[in-house]
């Protein structure tokens, strides 16, 4: 069983990896899908209780809005915004990469600080979850297109649920979907503020935003 | 009584808050609001009335979910006193203020004034009666931006934005000192309530000494000592005349009752605090009435004595604790009892003097001294009330600003020649005789150049007086001025509680030393009352000889000269030329003068303009420094959403690593 949770986290830091290191547009939705799939396959595979109807329904959800609902809603907006590709971001594809392993060994370095209070499913889960928060705010700075923004937001969205997935057996369901349906209207929110920006000015580059500023 | 006090309040709160649903164009919106403040001012003062003449204490007290707070209230006999000229000035200026704005009903938010307005009399009833510090500095910000609001009512001149900005900014420095004030002694008292800070009675130096300065520099800035005075000649002017009476009458007194209330908590006083309040006392007094001599504008002249006046109540509370300090209960009693008798007096007149400056600025549209004049016969109710004001603020007997002037200086005379309190005696009774000498020269200039005389321009020759709903204010006021000083004697008796409490003295041996002042002050009363049938024999005596004789009315200043003209008279600058030449040293008036050539001169010209030193030599370049330190900071706003979260990230994970 573990060595199944390890594959798992090992190919949700290469989705994190290919994020940040991809310059098409619709693959990066493609991979923050798959992301979603995986990470919602978690609880189902790595609980450590009987699967409880609960937890069932709530996998499914995650599956269901982060591999269905988001990219479907973004995929949409980029054919109506026209944009294919990611030009010119703010930190380059090699440096992002270098960048992403640095971060890869602070996720780790910090997790090793962490005492833990209870026995964790597997040791490289917590990295998994600094690491895709830190990946997430990195997509944020590091990018120029609303799209990529919105991505990065829901990276590290899953950063959070995979923290929450260490302490599944203590926190409540509850707030899971708190987080979920935040994430939800978010998407929902920028999806449509991007579509409204390309329309009054031709591009949805966030950083022409400063524009605005007075 | 309780349920009158907290009825007063509800009935101006409601008030204001059906004057804003009333909302923008209905011409009932500033009557309602209007009406609610006096119908409310007048039931709040029954209880504050009650509590000082019966001493009967009234006290509330609610949980608070805030932390550190407790909503407890207190009416004792301090309380009670800050709340009469709260209700008394607040209410008249309301009823002044339902004509005052009437010329802008068709085009301003009358129901957003008047709501502000009725936030700030509640807020200013429950600063003086909170008891809890959290409480006290949540009433005490209301008040301010309350205020801010009403100042800025004429926003769309870019003066009076100024002139807002200033004041939002001096006043929440000042609350920053309070905060630090309040913190300080929470720390040890480990409770933000008054009752507790009561209970402790700070004794060690290291506390109550900064302390004390946190208070003087926090409420300093509201009740305007110099250095911290200089928002004051700014808003002012910009209000409109009857909020410039309730906070130049009142609001700036809430910062000398937390001042007195401060005092409260820190006990014994150490002389150096009595010192200091002298100094502070001394140089807002001087530079006060001295800066106002030099200005030209009626409205800006009324807030530098309001700078000065406050400075004549820190020279008693000074007087008193130095008083305290060295065991001399006379002087401790008449100190701190000459400077709050002040107060009282102080919101009254000056209450009377900024509505009659409003009732000028509302018939001649300006508030230039040298575009008015010869106002006494077009206005005889304006002049004679701000004749009364002129009286009482100068300090001249029979008025009610005699009265507490009289106190502080029998105060200092007492106290002359006994051991540490005869330089301080000496200083109050020099400068505070040099602060009525300069201010009798003032307001000589005001009333002449403003009422006598001939008008000077257009406005001035066409003015009118103002309707009785303007006029029946400023006779109450002037009213009130009178009947302070007539009953003297009384009032003194009754302040024996306020002023115990402040002195730490009991009440029944402040009653005893304060005797010693009422047998001069009841003298004075009768002297009084002989001048005014002295005056009264004379005026009949006047129209029995003038009875059936001829009686020629010839042009002011005519002089036998053919043609006067209004240009021939002394003009503000010009009169005050002597006074402002020999303190040149202070002032820094710039004067540019086109002198006259030739002898047919075709054109000359002299203008003077005294800007305020502090302003101009202590805040603005200070507050340029800080400028051009924000701008050399500017790149780090970049404009890039993708930067201001890059910030973010990096602080929470260099957070995140420090605590690891």
């Amino acid at each position: 069983m573990k060595i199944v949770i390890e594959a798992l986290i090992v190919l949700l830091i290469l989705t994190n990896l290919k994020l940040i290191a991809s310059s098409r547009l619709s693959a990066c939705i493609r991979v923050v899908a798959v992301q979603g799939v995986l990470l919602g396959l978690m609880p189902l595979i790595a609980g450590q209780e009987a699967l409880t109807l609960r937890i069932a329904a709530l996998s499914g959800l995650t599956m269901l809005l982060k591999g269905v609902v988001f990219p479907w809603l973004l995929l949409k907006t980029l054919r109506s915004a026209n944009v294919r590709r990611e030009i010119e971001p703010f930190v380059g594809y090699a440096a992002s990469l270098m960048i992403g392993a640095g971060l890869l060994f602070l996720a780790i370095w910090m997790s090793r600080q962490l005492p833990m209070p209870f026995a964790v499913t597997s040791p490289l889960i917590m990295p998994l979850a600094f690491f895709t928060m830190m990946i997430g705010l990195f997509a944020v700075i590091s990018r120029r297109k609303a799209i990529t923004q919105v991505l990065g937001y829901l990276v590290m969205e899953n950063g959070i649920y995979a923290f929450g997935l260490v302490f599944a057996q203590h926190e409540p369901l509850l707030v899971e979907l708190g987080i979920l349906l935040d994430a939800f209207m978010a998407v929902f929110v920028m999806g449509i503020t991007i579509f409204h920006i390309n329309r009054e000015f031709d591009h949805i580059d966030a950083d022409r935003l400063s524009a605005l500023k007075g | 009584m309780g349920i009158l006090f907290w009825g007063s309040l509800a009935i101006i709160l409601a008030g204001g808050m059906a004057s804003l649903a009333l909302g923008r164009f209905s011409p009932w919106a500033g009557r309602v609001g209007s009406i609610g403040v006096f119908v409310g001012c007048l039931m709040g003062l029954a209880p504050a009335m009650d509590v000082i003449v019966t001493g009967a204490v009234m006290s509330w007290s609610m949980e608070w979910r805030m932390p550190y707070g407790s909503l407890s209230c207190r009416i004792d006999a301090l309380s009670a006193f800050f709340l009469i000229p709260i209700f008394l000035v607040s209410g008249v200026s309301a009823l002044y203020g339902s004509r005052y704005l009437k010329i802008h009903e068709t085009t301003k938010n009358l129901g957003a004034s008047w709501f502000f307005y009725s936030i700030l009399v509640v807020s200013m009833a429950l600063v003086v009666v909170a008891r809890n510090g959290v409480l006290f500095l949540v009433v005490w910000e209301i008040m301010s931006l309350a205020s801010f609001f009403l100042v800025t009512f004429e926003h769309e001149k870019e003066s009076v934005r100024q002139a807002g900005w200033i004041y939002l900014t001096a006043t929440h420095l000042g609350t920053f000192f309070l905060l630090v004030l309040f913190v300080v002694l929470a720390r040890e008292a480990g409770s933000m309530d008054f009752d507790r800070f009561e209970a402790m009675r700070f004794h060690s130096a290291a506390i109550a000494g900064p302390a004390f300065i946190f208070a003087v520099i926090g409420f300093g800035t509201k009740a305007g000592f110099i250095p911290f005075h200089v928002w004051l000649p700014e808003a002012h002017p910009a209000a409109p005349s009857h909020v410039s009476a309730l906070m130049s009458g009142v609001m700036i007194k809430t910062g000398i009752y937390g001042l007195v209330r401060t005092l409260t908590f820190l006990s014994p006083p150490q002389i150096w605090w009595g010192w200091l309040l002298v100094g502070v006392g001394l140089t807002s007094g001087v530079i006060g009435v001295l800066f106002a001599l030099a200005q030209h504008d009626l409205k800006r002249l009324l807030a530098y004595h309001s700078v000065e006046n406050i400075g004549i109540i820190a020279l008693g509370l000074g007087l008193g604790l130095i008083g305290t300090a060295t065991h001399q209960p006379v002087l401790a009693c008449l100190g701190f009892g000459g400077g709050l008798l002040h107060v009282l007096n102080h919101a009254l007149f000056k209450g009377l003097l900024f509505l009659g400056a409003g009732s000028v600025l509302h018939a001649t549209g300006t508030r230039e001294m040298d575009r008015l004049g010869g106002l006494i016969n077009r206005m005889p109710w304006t002049s004679a009330t701000f004749a009364a004001g002129s009286v009482a603020i100068c300090g001249l007997p029979p008025l009610n600003g005699f009265i507490s002037e009289f106190l502080i200086y029998v105060g200092a005379y007492h106290a002359m020649g006994r051991p540490d309190v005869s330089i301080p005696s000496a200083g109050v009774i020099v400068g505070l005789a040099m602060i009525g000498t300069l201010a009798v020269a003032c307001f000589t200039k005001v009333l002449g150049v403003v009422f006598l005389g001939e008008p000077r321009t257009e406005a001035a020759a066409k003015a009118h007086e103002s309707d009785w709903a303007m006029r029946i204010p400023m006779i109450a006021l002037a009213l009130g001025c009178v009947a302070v000083a007539a009953a003297a004697p009384w009032i003194v008796g009754l302040m024996s509680p306020i002023v115990s409490g402040v002195a730490g003295i009991p009440a029944q041996a402040v009653k005893t030393h304060l005797r010693i002042i009422q047998g001069p002050l009841e003298s004075v009363t009768w002297m009084a009352l002989l001048l005014v049938f002295g005056i009264a024999i004379l005026a009949m005596l006047r129209k029995r000889l003038l009875a059936g004789r001829p009686v020629d009315r010839a042009g002011t200043w005519d002089c036998g000269y053919a043609m006067p003209s209004a240009r021939m008279q002394y003009t503000s600058s010009s009169y005050a030329k002597p006074l402002i030449h020999l303190f040149d040293g202070i002032l820094q008036t710039k004067t540019s003068y086109d002198a006259p050539v030739d002898l047919f001169p075709a054109r000359a010209g002299l203008h003077t303009h005294t800007e305020d030193v502090f302003r101009r030599r202590i805040y603005e370049p200070l507050f340029h420094a800080v400028d051009r330190f924000r701008s050399s900071l500017r790149w780090m706003q970049e404009g890039r959403v993708q930067v201001y979260i890059l910030y973010i990230a990096v602080t929470l994970v260099v957070l995140l690593i420090g605590g690891l």
